[in-house]
């Protein structure tokens, strides 16, 4: 509860004697009391409390991913303010505030000015349920001490709008009784924007139709931020994922100004026809649904599992040390459950549990390496792969699934764009944080016609499959971004895309009605041994690993051996299967280096695979 | 009125007057007086901005008597100047103003909107007694006295006095821009500037800043900080010299000075607050540019009453209306009349950082820009540009109904100056416009890699390092990123010889082909990537497109295009239909691509090298056949690369272990241990780039020699056999190779070390792709004719026999094809495939002797 004291009145404290250290410690001060225990947990989350139930101006975090960064802008960084009355000249600061206070003085000599960047921020894309719902039963406690305090509310709403000669009796009305009645942002925005929804924090899909919040995957809610950033603005990058600390600001006047246009205005001064409608709506859109956050501090985030610690601490070490030792079992116990799940296919089982784990830990020059797209052949039809999409979403804590049928690879964007009249860039599905799971079901693909859009998205899916990388549309030119996602394709043959490693599925047991046999396999496992899953997945992709010079020099025996007998069995794209493969294998079992076992079990497990795609090839006949 | 009171003086000045002051007050009488005069009575703004009678540009003059009030002639208006004529609209350059100084007179002065207008900067008004024009008048009077510009440092007597020195006295004998083609350099070269205005008449003059500053570093610093008091100043000057020097010149109006190539901000990236009311330049791309915006820079109001009229300049973006007339003292009367109301154009163009300046994961960022006047429709979106202007921010317009207001600046440039960075890839002239500036200690760093023996090996190994071995191949494609020497025949009708190398990789599947390609691609600056399944001919090339918003035909750039001055990739070259490889021809020999359609006819340059990668036919390289056969391209194509490598699995142990053990290597090995093994990318980037720009070789005589020599041997070597193993291409290849090479090491002459790895590079991608694998002979007529020239013979004598074997049948009308095969068969000692059957067949259906119809075969 402290902090909200010390956001409202640090600046003006500070300011009277304009003492510029006082913005480092200012920061300091936050970082120093955020490090401390559990201190994460007290400030409310905008990802879990509706917005109307967060105060203005108080310290809120975010857990976000950057979508999209826009211009820098200037703005008063210390300013000068005339009191009418007593003609009185006071010094202000304009940091971490989106307005200023009355009676501005243009002309003073003591402006400064500063330099911002605002970076428009959504939620995870394809944050899974469950992680939602355990960091918000984490957050559950700071709710009921946001919701209350109406008398406080009210004090701010003084303090931000006493000069607000219009209807200054009507605005403290709604206020009596705030959480139960409605919203007061809206109560705001309702009589600015005549035709918006009366309730629009609570029906996002309402509002939708005026105000595109720029998801990258449809289907998507939470709260969009303009978070406006301070310092250390190199250090951010596009699609990063990040936790937030910042204070919250909702002031209703940011919509006037966007709202208000009067035409005549317009004519006579062009000044402000520089910006349209559309930017207008993208960089301006009202307060009471797109919030801005001063950030204060941001935390990049590694992972968004809220089950385990999520700062490289201490207490993490001893979090992963505890759990390595348990490591062999869970993993089996998960393989087990895969199993059951890929209908008793203990390979495809493995390589899945491999797939999972797997991540790009590096690139060299344009090779990313550590990528393990999987390609599950042979699925059954009828809603299989939308279970499996289920089951896969149970364990990690971002995925999305992309029905590849023709409408959607001839509709959908998959890839960002440009919009150079609205001045930002338009998400498109394969804008997503790293190690987002991203399920490919090529089993709804039919027969038909790929458009030029169709085509576009098909290659561009296949370059983020070879590269990693994903080719932003920026109209004049295109822009490469490297990205870390896992893909997973499922289909009836071989896939159209390519891939590191096709596994045909070989099912055992023939389940008489599929969708009750997952269900049942789903339901029979406990919450606590699904979250022990979800911890495995996530932490055995976080482990270092090495190669001793002795293990490298069997290696390449072994190689060299392979060739001997048959050099067209085994090529270079083998061994840099066999590498990942082995890495993922040790990793997977909490080993940090590899061994020889671990080896020879990679080299093992992936003739299996091949002797089966053989297999495969030879049933088929003439499949390429 | 109101805007006497309301606004204060210095910000008055600020705004519109200070690029007329100077020039008029400074030499109209009592200036002081007639500014405060002005002040005092704001009815005689219109005075200002009149056109004296003798004016020949303002086309308003003869209409004065018709609509001037009676009340005028009560105006305490200086004489000479006219009164404002009413058909002022929409000509901002009739807005103006006798320079009564000898030289300038007659010669209106036009508006500078791009300096004035819109300074916001809070500009104290409590020191009215010393407003910047008035200083500036009596420092000029008084030129002992120090007296500055108010608020700067800038004395305008000084100022103009070195600027005119500097236009007098500057000599850059270096220059090598493209505006000074045809100028004597030894002659100071913006004398030489002048006169070109006085002869073809427009009346601008660019003035680079660097040569401010080599001339005199406190102007210049002074022009960086004060742009908009300092360029009228040097406005003033100019115009001085100029009609001092060309009195009876006749301008439209006076000369403006456009400073261009200000050093302090090159990067839209680094814009900050200090930048704000500073001049700067920055590079960018146009990416969209509004309508023209008639921007009123002063407005007219008449009474309803009694037909009083009166002007009230724009301040702020605002005109306060006047609320009482003066004369009849009627109050809100005043009416605004457009059509008497003075505009000037303007347009709003957002520029987008270029993707080269951009650091990796971010956003570009884009920024609003202001042209004014004739810049106005000067740049296209699209275009990539270089501005220099004025950076200015202003604070978010309080809203009268609200006491809060947003604490954000909006910024914008006011352009002074556009200069297009692309324009030369449409006339050709020459080389890299981007002229990449290399720092002492990098050029250091390069010469010394360069002095390494072995810098050839160092390069060629440092790039794409995690693709294994393949030195040659990595070899060839580094002689491709330096290219030959460019060479000019146009005098002789020859035309430009082709400098660029162009490289084919084919290839089993899985051979790393594409990441190699993709490597290149992220290594050169002008690099473009495509595949072959998925670029059609208009993408390579250009197409026209409509323009949605104003219907105008415009010219879209594809891939070979946009990567004039650098390479092309192209992924799966075989994938490509017949229609887009045949415009390849075109580029790949003359390295121009012609265009015709849609009323648009044009030849652009694209002198790009093409680094292509083929997929065999049957997905597998078959060893037994030869590249034509295995790759199924035109030869007229393929004759077009220099080097055409195999990549191939080469199965040998030795290799296999060091393969796996660079692999392995990869996956374990940490970023700085790689670092130590390999040259940086950017050290590369740079090397390269350096070398492009400086290093121009040329042939020594023993060079030539060699040359010669090696191309007889080629030529012998096929002649024993009666075949031809090189043409004049390959000399043309080998002299291109051997120029690349030489630059590799930095050097200015050719030498035979350069022509002696040219010819083995060249042997060794012969060796691999024109082999004949039937005879294992190193035969050109592959890539030439597609065909080897034993296969040639052979197809003639296996028709023979089958022409014989049918002959010696008699009179057969008719036979069953198998029947023919098996007996060829059996006949024949040879293995006969059925190609080969099939194909003489083919080759006696030609000369009539027979048909092929289904299963039979019929005697003609």
């Amino acid at each position: 509860m402290r902090m909200w004291f010390i956001c409202r009145f640090c600046c003006p404290a500070a300011q009277s004697n304009s003492n510029p250290e006082w913005e480092a410690k200012v920061l300091e001060y936050f970082k120093g009391q955020l490090k401390e225990k559990e201190s994460h947990s007290w400030v409310p989350s905008l990802n879990d409390v509706p917005l109307h139930y967060l105060k203005p101006n108080s310290l809120v975090k975010f857990r976000c991913l950057v979508q999209d960064m826009f211009d820098p802008e200037f703005y008063m960084g210390v300013y000068e303010t005339v009191d009418p009355s007593t003609k009185a000249n006071v010094l202000r600061c304009g940091k971490y505030k989106d307005v200023t206070e009355c009676g501005v003085d243009l002309n003073s000599r003591n402006t400064v000015t500063a330099e911002r960047q605002t970076f428009y921020c959504v939620p995870i894309p394809g944050e899974s349920p469950w992680a939602k719902e355990i960091s918000f039963l984490s957050a559950a406690r700071v709710v009921p001490s946001t919701s209350y305090v109406p008398s406080r509310q009210k004090r701010s709403y003084e303090e931000d709008d006493d000069d607000m000669d219009t209807q200054p009796q009507k605005q403290r009305e709604p206020h009596t009784g705030t959480h139960q009645a409605e919203p007061h942002g809206n109560g705001d925005s309702k009589r600015q924007e005549t035709e918006a929804p009366s309730s629009q924090t609570t029906t996002p899909s309402d509002c939708s139709s005026h105000l595109d919040l720029n998801f990258p995957l449809p289907g998507e809610r939470g709260p969009a931020c303009l978070v406006k950033v301070y310092e250390g603005l190199d250090s951010f990058k596009l699609n990063d994922t990040l936790e937030i600390y910042g204070i919250l600001s909702v002031n209703p006047v940011l919509t006037v100004l966007g709202e208000e246009k009067d035409p005549s205005l317009l004519l006579l001064n062009p000044t402000e026809s520089m910006e349209t409608p559309e930017e207008q709506r993208a960089h301006d859109p009202p307060a009471s649904l797109v919030p801005r956050l001063h950030m204060l501090y941001a935390r990049p985030l590694q992972h968004n599992n809220p089950l385990l610690p999520s700062a490289p601490t201490e207490d993490q070490s001893a979090f992963v040390s505890s759990f390595l030792v348990e490591m062999a079992s869970v993993r089996a116990e998960l393989l087990a459950y895969l199993t059951h799940v890929l209908l008793g296919d203990g390979l495809a089982a493995e390589y899945l549990l491999l797939h999972l784990i797997s991540d790009v830990y590096t690139r060299r020059d344009v090779l990313p390496l550590g990528k393990f797209t999987l390609n599950l052949s042979g699925c059954p039809l009828n809603s299989y792969t939308e279970r499996l999409y289920q089951i896969v979403q149970q364990l990690v804590p971002c995925s999305y699934r992309l029905s590849m049928s023709l409408h959607t690879m001839n509709s959908m964007r998959l890839v960002p764009k440009k919009d150079y009249v609205a001045n930002r860039l338009v998400s498109g599905a394969l804008q997503l944080a790293r190690n987002t799971s991203l399920f490919l079901d090529e089993t709804q693909l039919e027969q038909g016609q790929l458009d030029s859009s169709g085509v576009r998205n098909i290659t561009a899916l296949g370059n983020l499959i070879s590269w990693q990388k994903v080719d932003y549309d920026f109209s004049y030119h295109q822009m490469e971004f490297p990205c870390n996602i896992n893909v997973l394709v499922t289909s009836e043959g071989r896939s159209l895309l390519p891939s590191d490693c096709q596994v045909p599925l070989q099912p055992q047991v023939t389940p008489p009605n599929m969708e009750e046999y997952l269900t049942t396999i789903h339901m029979a496992q406990f919450t606590s041994q699904i979250n022990k899953f979800r911890v495995y997945l996530s932490l055995a992709r976080t482990l270092d690993y090495s190669i001793s010079d002795e293990v490298t020099k069997a290696v390449e025996d072994d190689f060299v051996d392979m060739r001997k007998d048959d050099p067209q069995s085994v090529t270079a794209e083998d061994l840099h299967r066999m590498l990942v493969v082995a890495r993922l294998l040790s990793l997977s079992l909490g080993q940090t280096t590899l061994s020889r076992d671990g080896w020879m079990r990679a080299k093992h497990i992936d003739m299996l695979r091949r002797s089966r795609t053989e297999q495969q090839k030879s049933l088929n006949g003439n499949e390429p | 009125m109101s805007s006497p009171t309301s606004t204060p003086v210095g910000s008055k000045r600020s705004r519109d007057d200070i690029p007329v002051t100077p020039s008029s007050d400074g030499l109209a009488s009592p200036p002081s007086q007639r500014r405060r005069g002005q002040d005092s009575s704001n009815g005689d703004l219109p005075a200002m901005p009149t056109s004296p009678a003798t004016d020949i540009a303002s086309p308003a003059v003869h209409d004065t008597s018709l609509f001037s009030s009676p009340r005028r002639s009560g105006n305490f208006l200086p004489s000479e100047v006219d009164m404002s004529s009413p058909l002022m609209y929409g000509t901002p350059s009739s807005r103006v103003e006798g320079t009564p100084r000898s030289g300038v007179r007659g010669t209106p002065v036009r508006q500078r909107p791009d300096l004035g207008s819109a300074r916001k900067a809070p500009q104290v008004d409590l020191h009215t007694e010393l407003p910047s024009a008035d200083g500036a008048v009596a420092s000029e009077q008084a030129a002992g006295q120090k007296l500055v510009i108010w608020g700067t440092d800038v004395n305008v007597g000084t100022c103009k006095e070195k600027f005119q020195r500097f236009l007098q006295r500057f000599i850059d004998p270096t220059s090598n821009e493209d505006e000074n083609a045809g100028l004597d350099l030894n002659e100071p070269l913006y004398m030489q500037k002048l006169e070109e205005i006085s002869v073809i008449g427009e009346p601008v003059l660019n003035v680079n800043c660097s040569h401010v500053q080599s001339f005199d570093a406190d102007l210049y610093r002074q022009l960086i900080s004060y742009p908009q008091e300092v360029i009228p100043t040097f406005d003033m000057a100019v115009n001085e010299l100029f009609f001092e020097r060309f009195p009876d010149s006749i301008l439209e109006h006076q000369i403006q000075v456009r400073p261009y190539n200000a050093l302090k901000t090159r990067n839209m990236r680094s814009l900050n607050p200090e930048d704000i009311d500073q001049m700067i330049t920055i590079s960018g791309m146009v990416i969209r540019t509004s309508q023209l915006i008639p921007e009123m820079q002063e407005a007219f109001f008449q009474c309803q009453v009694c037909a009083f009229s009166t002007r009230v300049e724009v301040d702020r973006g605002r005109i306060a209306e006047p609320a009482v007339c003066r004369n009849c003292n009627t109050t809100h009367s005043l009416a605004l009349i457009h059509n008497r109301s003075a505009f000037s154009d303007k347009q709003m163009i957002k520029v987008q950082e270029s993707p080269d300046d951009m650091p990796a994961g971010q956003t570009p960022h884009t920024t609003i820009v202001y042209a004014h006047n004739d810049l106005v429709d000067k740049v296209q979106p699209g275009d990539r540009i270089n501005i220099t202007g004025i950076y200015r921010a202003v604070p978010m317009r309080e809203n009268p109904r609200q006491s809060t207001v947003k604490s954000v600046y909006k910024t914008h440039i006011d352009v002074i100056h556009f200069r297009k960075t692309d324009e030369k890839r449409l006339h050709g002239l020459d080389e890299d416009s981007d002229q990449k500036l290399f720092t002492e200690e990098r050029v250091q760093t390069l010469k010394e890699l360069a002095a390494k023996p072995d810098v050839y090996e160092r390069l060629s190994s440092a790039l794409a390092p995690s693709i294994y071995e393949q030195e040659d191949i990595k070899k060839g494609i580094l002689l491709q990123l330096f290219g030959g020497t460019r060479k000019d025949f146009s005098q002789t009708g020859r035309g430009n010889f082709r400098a660029e190398v162009n490289i084919l990789l084919c290839g089993d599947p899985g051979t790393s082909k594409s990441q190699l390609l993709q490597y290149v691609f992220n290594l050169v600056p002008r690099g473009q990537y495509t595949s072959g399944k998925g670029s059609s001919a208009v993408g390579l090339t250009a197409y026209v497109m409509k323009d949605p918003e104003t219907k105008q035909l415009v010219l879209q750039t594809g891939a070979l295009v946009l990567s004039d001055n650098g390479i092309c990739c192209i992924d799966e070259f075989d994938k490509m239909s017949d229609s887009t490889r045949s415009v390849l021809h075109e580029v790949m020999e003359q390295q121009t691509l012609s265009i015709a359609k849609a009323g648009i006819i044009c030849q652009l340059n694209a002198r790009t090298s093409v680094l292509a990668a083929a997929n065999p036919v049957e997905s597998q390289w078959n060893p037994k056949k030869t590249t034509i056969e295995n790759i199924q391209l035109p030869h007229t194509l393929l004759s077009r690369f220099d080097l055409i490598f195999l990549m191939l699995d080469p199965q040998d142990e030795a290799y296999d272990r060091r393969l796996a053990h660079h692999l392995v290597a990869l996956y374990y090995q940490s970023e700085e241990q790689i670092e130590e093994e390999f040259l940086d990318m950017a050290v590369l980037k740079d090397y390269i780039a350096y070398a492009r720009t400086y290093i121009n070789p040329r042939l020594n005589e023993e060079a030539s020699q060699a040359l010669i020599e090696a191309y007889v041997d080629m030529r012998k070597i096929g002649s024993g056999r009666g075949m031809v193993s090189a043409y004049p291409r390959q000399l043309e290849s080998l002299i291109r190779l051997a120029e690349a090479h030489a630059k590799v090491r930095f050097s200015d002459k050719v030498e035979t070390v350069d022509v002696e790895e040219a010819k083995r590079l060249h042997r060794e991608a012969l060796k691999q792709s024109a082999t004949d694998p039937r005879t294992g002979f190193v035969d050109i007529s592959i890539l030439t004719t597609g065909m080897s020239a034993t296969a040639r013979k052979r197809k003639e004598e296996v028709a023979q026999a089958l022409k014989k074997m049918i002959q010696s049948r008699g009179k057969i009308p008719a036979m069953k094809y198998q029947q023919l095969f098996d007996d060829l068969r059996g006949q024949s000692e040879a293995a006969i495939t059925k190609d080969m059957f099939e194909e003489a067949l083919r080759a006696l259906a030609d000369e009539d002797y027979l048909t092929v119809t289904g299963k039979t075969v019929r005697l003609l």
